[in-house]
């Protein structure tokens, strides 16, 4: 009989995959781009922060330190630290970019001009492990007596310049590469979208009145010398869509 | 009691009621039929008819199997009462129907009687197939003659008792299947309307999905064409309304539609994907266009409702919704981009009264349908995880209720049973 | 133990642009066609979809949709006295991979070759002296001219649906158009992209000069449209996720979003994702091809027969598979003897950025290739008497987007961290703005692929090694139309113009251009070129070869124009000549 709900019969809503990217021609499992999986989705994991899951809590303390020096709190925006950016670094680190994950790590692994592009062996995530040990050591049995995270603002930023310069002794650890490394990974910390755990509220964002993952500016492009009005949003972050109705 | 004993005790007794009657429409059936011919023509003219016929019945869609052979039946079809499956229509002797007479194929077609003279459920839609003339299923024979043989025992009957006893149907047909007899063309019409409504009412069967049925599963004739909801999605109302129907498509829209699975304002995809690569497409421009012209002379209602005010606190954060993740594809305006990205205003998806198909969209994504005209098949990409279901209540509030829609709005709880 | 499979009348190496065209091009024709990408599958609205895809972290910093070089990578030095060392983390260019190839994630700007670039050799000896290009500088005339492509530049653009303006129509200079350009037979399918206000100010400015701004021929298109095999494409949105990002509103143009969806139709064309051929097979006589080896993803390896084999890969994979694969006597620039590998060449650029302070240039309201350009200091159009250099580049407006991690602006004497940083950053975020030159690579009897020594791919081939350096005549015109440029930089009212031509040695960091030319060079005879005029290699005829890797030296400005162009002409040799009549279609 005629009921109220029939099942469609072709599949070509199916939810079944056939995503057969398999190559081997011995099936024919040739690709079939037509096919739809549905609810397909390759937004990336929220980072949540709270607890570590590669720093130390030592090395932590350095991380965070080292932000809130880079990235200092004044009137402009929130300090590294607040903006979330050693929690960014943290999960990055057991990650893939911690790992290197795709790049070329064939040998044999020979020191190369400048300009032949980097040829270490070392991973971030082990060049991290052996660059803060190294900073807070140096902090340590130097005469500044105290690890890296104790010292005040003017000492730490003293030894930061010195890192950047290349004029820093630490032992084992080219500090200037440390510190081109770790500024740049400092900056993706304060500008990179807030699902990675940094730029906490877009705070990178809000400073610089960059909007964000906007997507559609075509009312907008012909709108010459006129400030953009519309705050940032994120990919998993839009304050403007919270509905305030009280749902009874 | 549940609804489906509720509705099998009220059949059995319309049946033992009705019985004599339905009988006796059974032998007028016989007595119409001219003697039984069992020689089905060969001309190729006639073959092509029939092959042209099936196109615009569709039959393909309950006698092909996914990936099986052609008409050898084993589609499944889901009811409330239960499991039918589409039976094998190939010329082999034993399993498809190469033994049966030509009145056998018409009465079955037409009447919905079956070649042992039990009745058939109406998941073969005789109650459309009944204004089919006799000629014109007899074509079709012609080219289902043609087809590999095929062996394949199928089961149709898979219902649960009581709703498996075939005799019920007699009940059904006395109360919902009214016999017209061959389709009579109006003659205050235009030729081109009368074809269209020839395809529409009859072959075409576009009712079985598009109009709403009452308790029974029959056809609500007085709301004939204002959509209804098949397997969890709005087939929605095709009456020439801008509130809710095609009322903003012209016929050449509807035309081009049905040819090529896209316009400037939709395109196809789930189930209707499906009848317009087997069927709508197969026809010609000139037929399409005579659909296209009978869907637009069915009225509609014509007062629009209200559409509920845009400072309302869920239009407000579904603006907003649609700001960020929607009007990239879908425009400021909600008006699309013709040929890739369907209309949200005065769209008929978007303010049937349940928005199953608008959720289950956000939520799944979907592709539209790529035809030889219109090959793109874009596709809309999966929310579900990205909004959540407050989230999708609101931008399809906001949908449902800009740009000229007016329509119920849409509670979190509706989208969480959705999933 | 390989699989042998089932036998193809055509075999495509890769489903970038040109494997797409010429896919489709055949399986129309009627043969039965296989493509074999290495990469994966790409769909809009499952990879990249406006929900996910403006994630500048992922797809810029992180290169999501390349290729990683853990697949395949090039060893790189200046000179052959140096040590070539791996390019272990992509920089200066980074490969495409997967369906589309690198057409899926490009900016999108669409340029001819102008009528010179064509008998470039030729044009210069004349105009400047049998002198003009130095002795070691191999540049040279392609062997096929400007009127002999135009309606397959024509047939690409439509394609794509290009945006612009005709400059030169049917020999008639349009108002707002490029004056440079050759005779076009038509308009461009869609109208200019709309611009930004820092590309209004560049053109106002280059306008007062006396020079010919013009809006960059786009593939981010300026509206809807259908291309001639009925696919759909939408409008772009000027969102600033350009250069590096997936389109998500199938609005830029590019072999999934324009062909695929006609092409899959065809049931005569199967795809194989995920798949790295290594090698094109070769009979005894090794100069008939008689199909592929490929890799799956799981390690087997499958040969396809085939009786036409087409190199689609991207420029310089296609030359590293010809290396491999023994087609072609390889290039040694000592004994200067071989073809294969020669005449390797890149993109020169170089960058001025200005502030226009009080201005509010809303840098993120931008697309790939939307800005304007003038081509009054590219190629031969101006004069070069004295100045001791050939070619040139073109000038352009075309900030691409603003975003924070790959395009702030930079300016000498800001602090490099700190608060000093965040002020500085802050306040140029909306006055900064970038002006670019795209300058032509002559070719070099020193510039040249070949097989590196030391380092293998996951397959254990040699990679393919590179050794490239600028040359005088580079620097000299970089130094020249970067000091132009500076000087439409002043006329829009630029302060503190910090201008950087480019500078030696060639460095593989940062990031300039995916721009690389040449190593199987087309032209008029076998020994001075890889493939004839038809992209037909000259040792194996049933091997053609597509891309950028056949440009005997590169112009100035992107090459993809004259890449699809080339894939039409190549498609059309092949439908109306070759297939008649399989064998050489140019006498050597």
């Amino acid at each position: 009989m005629p009921g109220r709900s029939w099942q469609r019969r072709q599949f070509l809503i199916s939810s079944i995959s056939f995503l057969a990217v398999s190559a081997s021609g011995a099936s024919a499992a040739d690709f079939d781009p037509r096919q739809w999986s549905a609810g397909w989705n390759h937004m990336p994991s929220q980072v949540v922060p709270g607890g570590w899951t590669f720093f130390s809590p030592e090395e932590a303390a350095i991380v965070e330190a080292l932000a809130d020096r880079l990235i200092p709190a004044d009137d402009l925006s929130p300090g590294g630290r607040e903006a979330g950016i050693a929690v960014y670094i943290d999960r990055q680190l057991s990650g893939p970019f911690g790992n290197d994950t795709g790049l070329y790590l064939q040998p044999p692994f020979v020191d190369g001009l400048p300009g032949q592009g980097p040829q270490s062996p070392l991973t971030p995530a082990q060049r991290y492990r052996k660059s803060l040990a190294a900073l807070d050591q140096y902090c340590k049995n130097g005469n500044l007596g105290k690890g890296f995270a104790d010292l005040d603002g003017a000492a730490q930023d003293q030894l930061i310049a010195a890192m950047e310069a290349g004029t820093l002794a630490l032992q084992g650890v080219n500090g200037k590469a440390f510190f081109q490394m770790l500024w740049q990974n400092t900056k993706e910390g304060f500008f990179a979208d807030p699902i990675y755990g940094g730029n906490v509220n877009m705070a990178g964002w809000k400073m610089i009145g960059f909007p964000g993952a906007r997507y559609d500016y075509r009312d907008w492009i012909e709108r010459h010398n006129e400030p953009f009005p519309l705050p940032p949003v994120g990919l998993a972050d839009h304050p403007d869509w919270a509905n305030n109705v009280t749902q009874g | 009691m549940n609804r489906p004993a509720l509705i099998g005790a009220a059949v059995i007794a319309a049946a033992l009621i009705a019985g004599g009657v339905a009988a006796s429409r059974n032998a007028r059936a016989q007595d119409e039929a001219p003697t039984a011919q069992t020689e089905i023509s060969t001309d190729p003219q006639t073959i092509a008819a029939g092959k042209y016929l099936v196109a615009a019945g569709d039959c393909v869609a309950c006698h092909t199997a996914p990936g099986g052979a052609p008409f050898a039946g084993g589609t499944v079809i889901l009811t409330p009462f239960g499991k039918l499956v589409g039976p094998n229509l190939t010329p082999d002797r034993a399993t498809g129907i190469g033994d049966w007479t030509d009145d056998q194929f018409v009465r079955a077609v037409k009447y919905g009687i079956g070649h042992n003279g039990a009745h058939l459920y109406p998941g073969l839609p005789y109650v459309y197939f009944n204004e089919v003339p006799r000629a014109d299923i007899l074509k079709i024979r012609a080219y289902l003659a043609t087809l590999p043989p095929v062996n394949n025992q199928i089961v149709s009957n898979q219902l649960p008792f009581p709703f498996d006893i075939r005799f019920l149907m007699a009940g059904w047909n006395l109360l919902y299947f009214p016999d017209h007899g061959d389709f009579r063309p109006d003659p205050s019409q235009s030729a081109e309307w009368n074809r269209g409504a020839f395809l529409v009412e009859g072959l075409g069967h576009c009712a079985a999905c598009h109009t709403p049925k009452n308790f029974f599963g029959a056809d609500r004739t007085h709301r004939e064409f204002t959509g209804y909801i098949v397997d969890g999605n709005n087939a929605p109302a095709l009456v020439n309304s801008t509130s809710n129907g095609l009322g903003t498509w012209s016929a050449g829209d509807i035309a081009t539609y049905l040819k090529t699975g896209h316009n400037a304002y939709a395109d196809a995809s789930g189930a209707m994907s499906s009848v317009i690569i087997h069927s709508t497409s197969n026809l010609t421009l000139a037929d399409d266009h005579a659909i296209a012209v009978y869907l637009k002379s069915l009225p509609g209602p014509q007062s629009a409702p209200q559409p509920i005010a845009a400072t309302d606190p869920a239009m407000v954060a579904g603006s907003h919704i649609y700001a960020d993740e929607c009007s990239a594809c879908h425009m400021t305006g909600g008006t699309g981009e013709p040929g890739i990205i369907p209309a949200l205003k005065q769209s008929p998806v978007v303010n049937a009264a349940k928005p199953v198909t608008l959720a289950h969209v956000v939520l799944n994504g979907g592709r539209s349908v790529g035809t030889q005209d219109a090959p793109t098949a874009s596709a809309m990409p999966a929310f579900d995880g990205i909004l959540n279901d407050q989230d999708v209540a609101d931008v399809l509030t906001y949908v449902r209720n800009s740009w000229g829609n007016a329509a119920p709005a849409v509670t979190a709880d509706q989208v969480s049973k959705l999933h | 133990m390989a699989t042998t499979l089932p036998h193809k009348d055509v075999a495509i190496i890769g489903l970038g642009w040109t494997g797409s065209i010429l896919a489709y091009e055949l399986a129309t024709a009627g043969l039965d066609v296989v493509a074999i990408e290495r990469g994966p599958w790409r769909d809009t609205a499952t990879d990249f979809p406006p929900s996910w895809a403006p994630d500048e972290l992922r797809y810029a910093v992180h290169l999501d949709l390349f290729q990683r070089p853990a697949q395949s990578t090039v060893t790189m030095r200046n000179n052959i006295k140096q040590t070539a060392l791996p390019v272990r983390k992509f920089g200066s260019f980074i490969p495409g991979n997967g369906l589309g190839g690198a057409g899926v994630h490009w900016n999108g700007m669409t340029y001819r070759n102008m009528e010179t670039d064509f008998n470039w050799r030729t044009h210069n000896e004349q105009r400047y002296g049998k002198n003009a290009l130095p002795e070691d500088m191999t540049s040279q005339d392609w062997p096929i001219t400007f009127q002999e492509l135009e309606p397959f530049f024509d047939q690409f653009e439509k394609l794509a649906g290009i945006s612009g303006k005709a400059g030169n129509l049917n020999g008639q200079i349009q108002p707002g158009g490029n004056p440079f350009e050759g005779p076009r037979s038509a308009e461009y399918p869609t109208p200019p992209d709309k611009q930004p206000f820092g590309a209004t100010l560049y053109a106002q400015a280059a306008e007062g000069m006396g020079l010919h701004p013009f809006p960059i021929p786009s593939a981010n298109l300026s509206q809807p449209y259908t291309n001639p095999l009925g696919v759909a494409m939408g409008q772009c949105t000027y969102c600033g996720f350009c250069d590096f990002f997936g389109c998500g509103n199938y609005a830029k143009a590019s072999a999934q979003t324009c062909v695929m969806p006609a092409l899959v139709r065809q049931k005569n064309f199967t795809a194989r994702m995920n798949a790295n051929v290594t090698k094109i097979n070769l009979d005894s006589t090794g100069k008939k091809a008689t199909g592929v080896t490929y890799v799956d993803d799981s390690g087997q390896e499958f040969i396809q027969p085939a009786d036409l084999v087409l190199v689609c890969a991207f420029s310089f994979n296609c030359v590293h598979l010809l290396l491999l694969s023994g087609i072609g006597q390889p290039y040694d620039p000592v004994s200067n003897t071989g073809v294969v590998g020669k005449n390797y060449a890149y993109q020169c650029t170089s960058s001025v950025n200005i502030k226009l302070p009080g201005k509010i240039l809303n840098p993120f309201i931008s697309g790939g290739a939307v800005g304007m350009a003038l081509f009054d200091y590219n190629g031969d159009n101006f004069d070069h008497t004295g100045l001791g250099f050939i070619g040139g580049g073109v000038l352009q407006a075309a900030h691409t987007g603003g975003k924070p991690l790959t395009q702030l602006v930079s300016f000498p004497g800001t602090p490099s961290w700190g608060s000093g940083w965040k002020k500085a950053t802050k306040e140029n975020y909306q006055i900064g703005y970038s002006l670019g030159t795209q300058g032509a690579v002559q070719s070099y009897r020193d510039a040249y692929l070949d097989l590196d020594p030391t380092y293998r791919d996951p397959y254990g081939s040699p990679l393919l090694r590179m050794t490239f350096d600028w040359h005088p005549n580079e620097l000299k015109m970089s130094q020249y139309i970067t000091g132009k440029l500076a000087e439409i930089g002043k006329a829009m009212g630029g302060t503190e113009i910090f201008a950087t031509p480019a500078k030696a040695p060639y460095t593989v960091i940062p990031y300039q251009t995916t721009h690389n030319t040449g190593g199987a060079i087309t032209g008029t005879n076998p020994t001075n070129s890889v493939v004839n005029k038809y992209m037909q290699s000259w040792d194996v005829p049933n091997v053609f070869v597509f891309g950028a890797a056949v440009f005997p030296q590169n112009g100035g400005f992107n090459p993809t124009g004259n890449v699809g162009a080339l894939a039409y002409w190549g498609a059309h040799a092949i439908k109306t000549q070759y297939l008649k009549n399989p064998g050489p279609l140019v006498q050597a």
